[in-house]
């Protein structure tokens, strides 16, 4: 019996419906123009019509992280592809499950620098986890499927699909998802058991142990998070967290010490330095985090948990490695914990913990709210304290107010926060939280921003008030790239070269002529009324928050500095950085 | 840390899909590793597979995050560190052109019978060598045609397999 017969592009969207997709981020032009005429007339998928191709890929990552599903993105051909490409590698490095049809030019006509025409497999080879150029319509609904089962197994990442226009167009048989069989590609979800078990042994005869906790827990499940917060309580053991993986363990709770790194708390990074044993859970000793890579926690022993083999030994010597899931090898942790009905040594973790304590009693975010000036810190404070009651979702620009917002916001939950750690790209927080907005019509989402990254894509406003997203966009304004101003100030003696901010727009102007309200705070008295009519409005606004422009975030570790060289605030002198610091970014 | 230099032969096992090659070359330029040299042909034509042969160097934890970033690609079906497994057969071929006359084209011809290296190709003044061995042999050979009119080489690049029973 011949089988339905269906256009490419049908049978684009048919395999998209079975993969469970809802909504798709794109922006037309010739090469997709077959796919966009097939999604006129369907229902199941809705198009979200962006500004740039930028926007629309970091939109579908802020979609996926919030709700734990694939992204989908969809673009034209050449610069339709040239533009995705910096979210492609953002949702690389931060392992987001993306899958991004491209469009590409007839089967015949590559190769020949048709109009519009670019190597699209070629470019993003480097910045997708795998990407496909479709060359017969036989193999079209294999390589969908395909597509979204390597996106979001294993490490999840970034997929690309490149389609010719005459693939879209041709007629062939649809067939619907195989279950995830693949011929080479299978993932260890399972860890090792022996190592399993001995990697529980250790901890409990860990005398100054830390959970050292990634964007790996946030990627593995809700499941992930909780199993990790069970486990971390049964032992009573301190905890810290990478930027990736704020809300993975509740920042409120006492066995929370914040985040470390760069400009993690002082506590965190002390604890890391001076542990004995260190469990990674889906971290991956980024350079943010460890510093000065040979005076990396010198002392301890470093059990691994990772889903990707790679990121085992990759940059840190590693004594117990267990390749697998997150959510799964916990579960056996907790499992064989509570068999072996394991105690930890309570006089050494008293002790410990006193020691940590110590170390939280220099309370080293603390700033001080006075003068006629906004700190930035309170801003976010005040952010904080005002929406902490509400399902509230953060997304990030890049830059001081990023790592403010790190320090000060307290999550609770995972998937509430979406910030671009790897790659750490201006203008992702705008679309970001257009796409978590999407994700969750009713919650509040807010981009904390800083004037120069959110112009980067200022564009998508204009989606925003199309699709009546009620986005906030909370902008620590300091008329700088303050991150940069900073760096300037402590490494390049107060050189300010490039990063002041001329000529910027009114924001609230600039709000209004996007359809959204603008609202500005430039007194510490205003910050609570001016979030609270934010929170209260049901259309998009922008809160331009005028902050102290000379405020640095500290804590700060100098690059090429180690752990205990942390400098506290403005007062702590730093020994000058070394010439291997300073080369380093 | 241990940061002496190795050289690895590492046998890979892809599907011989578009676009496979350059996902492990740019692998290895993109992340600055090295290539000494690298083969690749189809071996299973019913089940389009490929195997790449790759000799690189580096320190010991530089090698283990090779093999594991080309296990990590998606077409790679098995990644096989021949240099750690053990025993194995290493081979390469080269052509070798030389052109001479009188006593250094009968040199040539001498040196090329103890290499044991065939002529291929010859006319009034030139021999084309072929010559299959070891890389350190092949280069022995290439030093001593360079006196003797040597002008031309193509090497195939080191291909490899592990003693034994056991195949990949
Ligand atoms: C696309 C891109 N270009 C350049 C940078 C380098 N960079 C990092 S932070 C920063 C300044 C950000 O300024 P702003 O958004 O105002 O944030 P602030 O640091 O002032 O809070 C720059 C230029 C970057 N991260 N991304
Ligand atoms: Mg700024």
């Amino acid at each position: 019996m011949a089988s339905e017969q269906l256009t490419g592009s049908e049978i684009v969207l048919r395999a998209l419906v079975d993969q469970d997709v809802d909504v798709i981020f794109g922006y037309p032009g010739g090469a997709v123009l077959p796919i966009y005429d097939a999604l006129y007339q369907q229902n199941s998928l809705r198009h979200i019509l962006v500004r740039q191709e930028a926007g629309a890929v970091h939109a579908a990552e802020g979609y996926a992280r919030s709700t734990g599903k694939v992204g989908v993105v969809l673009v034209t051909s050449g610069p339709g592809a040239t533009n995705a490409v910096t979210g492609l590698t953002d949702a690389l490095m931060d392992s987001i499950p993306l899958v991004c049809l491209t469009g590409q030019v007839p089967t015949h006509l590559i190769g020949n620098d048709a109009f519009q025409e670019a190597d699209t497999t070629g470019i993003t080879r480097p910045c997708t986890k795998h990407n496909y150029l479709v060359k017969s319509i036989e193999e079209l609904p294999r390589v969908m499927h395909e597509a979204f089962y390597i996106a979001k197994s294993g490490r999840p990442g970034p997929v690309v699909v490149d389609l010719p226009k005459d693939i879209l167009q041709a007629m062939g048989a649809y067939t619907p998802p195989n279950g995830g069989q693949h011929k080479s590609y299978r993932p260890q979800v399972k860890g090792d058991l022996n190592r399993i078990r001995e990697a529980v042994a250790l901890i409990a005869e860990a005398k100054r142990p830390i959970f050292y906790c990634g964007g790996g827990v946030i990627n593995s499940g809700k499941a992930a998070s909780q199993l990790l917060t069970e486990f971390v309580r049964l032992t009573g053991y301190p905890c810290t967290a990478t930027l990736m993986g704020l809300g993975c363990y509740p920042a409120s709770d006492r066995q929370f010490l914040g985040m470390l790194g760069m400009h993690g708390t002082y506590e965190a990074n002390l604890a890391m330095h001076d542990c004995d044993v260190m469990i990674n859970v889906g971290a991956r000793f980024d350079d943010r985090v460890t510093g000065k890579l040979t005076e990396f926690s010198p002392g301890s022993k470093k059990i691994h948990i990772d889903i990707d083999p790679s990121s085992i030994n990759k940059n840190v010597h590693v004594d117990l490695p267990v390749v697998g899931d997150v959510a799964h090898v916990i579960e056996v942790m907790i499992k064989e914990w509570k068999a072996r009905q394991y105690q930890p040594d309570q006089k050494a973790l008293a002790a410990w913990w006193k020691q940590i304590d110590q170390w939280r009693s220099r309370d080293c975010l603390k700033y001080h709210q006075d003068g006629e000036l906004i700190k930035p810190q309170y801003a976010i404070e005040r952010l904080y304290e005002l929406t902490k009651d509400r399902e509230t979702y953060i997304t990030t620009e890049v830059g001081q107010h990023q790592m403010w917002a790190a320090q000060f916001y307290k999550f609770e939950k995972p998937n509430r926060w979406m910030t671009s750690g790897g790659l750490g790209t201006m203008g992702y927080g705008l679309p970001a939280a257009m796409g978590v907005q999407i994700g969750h019509p009713d919650a509040l989402v807010i981009d904390v921003a800083g004037e120069a990254s959110v112009i980067m894509n200022i564009q998508e406003m204009s989606t925003i008030a199309q699709y009546r997203l009620p986005v906030k966009v909370f902008i620590l304004n300091n008329e700088y790239m303050g991150m940069v101003r900073q760096w300037q100030e402590l490494l390049h003696g107060g050189r300010y070269a490039e990063s002041y901010m001329a000529s910027l727009p009114d924001f609230v102007q600039l709000a209004e002529s996007f359809h959204a309200v603008g609202l500005r705070a430039e007194r510490p008295d205003q910050v609570d009324d001016v979030i609270k009519e934010m929170i209260a409005c049901d259309k998009a606004v922008i809160a331009d928050i005028l902050v102290d422009k000379a405020e640095n975030c500290f804590p700060m570790i100098p690059s090429g500095a180690a752990h205990n060289e942390m400098l506290l605030g403005p007062d702590d002198k730093a020994k000058p950085v070394s010439e291997e610091g300073m080369v380093l970014v | 840390m241990e940061s002496t230099i190795e050289r690895h032969t590492i046998a890979v096992l892809v599907d011989n899909e578009p676009g496979v090659l350059a996902r492990v070359i740019g692998l290895f330029s993109g992340r600055g590793y090295n290539i000494e040299s690298l083969t690749v042909a189809e071996v299973d034509p019913q089940d389009s597979r490929s195997r790449i042969t790759v000799v690189t160097t580096g320190t010991p934890m530089v090698i283990e995050q090779i093999k594991a970033q080309l296990d990590r690609l998606v077409p790679v079906h098995r990644v096989s560190d021949l240099t750690m497994q053990g025993p194995h057969v290493e081979r390469e071929l080269a052509l070798v052109k030389v052109v001479s006359s009188g006593d250094k084209r009968v040199e040539a011809l001498r040196i090329a019978d103890i290499f044991r290296a065939s002529v291929v190709d010859s006319t009034i003044d030139s021999f084309v060598f072929e010559m299959t061995g070891k890389t350190d042999k092949l280069n022995a050979f290439v030093k001593l045609m360079e006196p003797l009119g040597l002008v031309d080489i193509s090497r195939t690049g080191v291909v490899a397999i592990a003693r034994g029973k056991e195949g990949m």
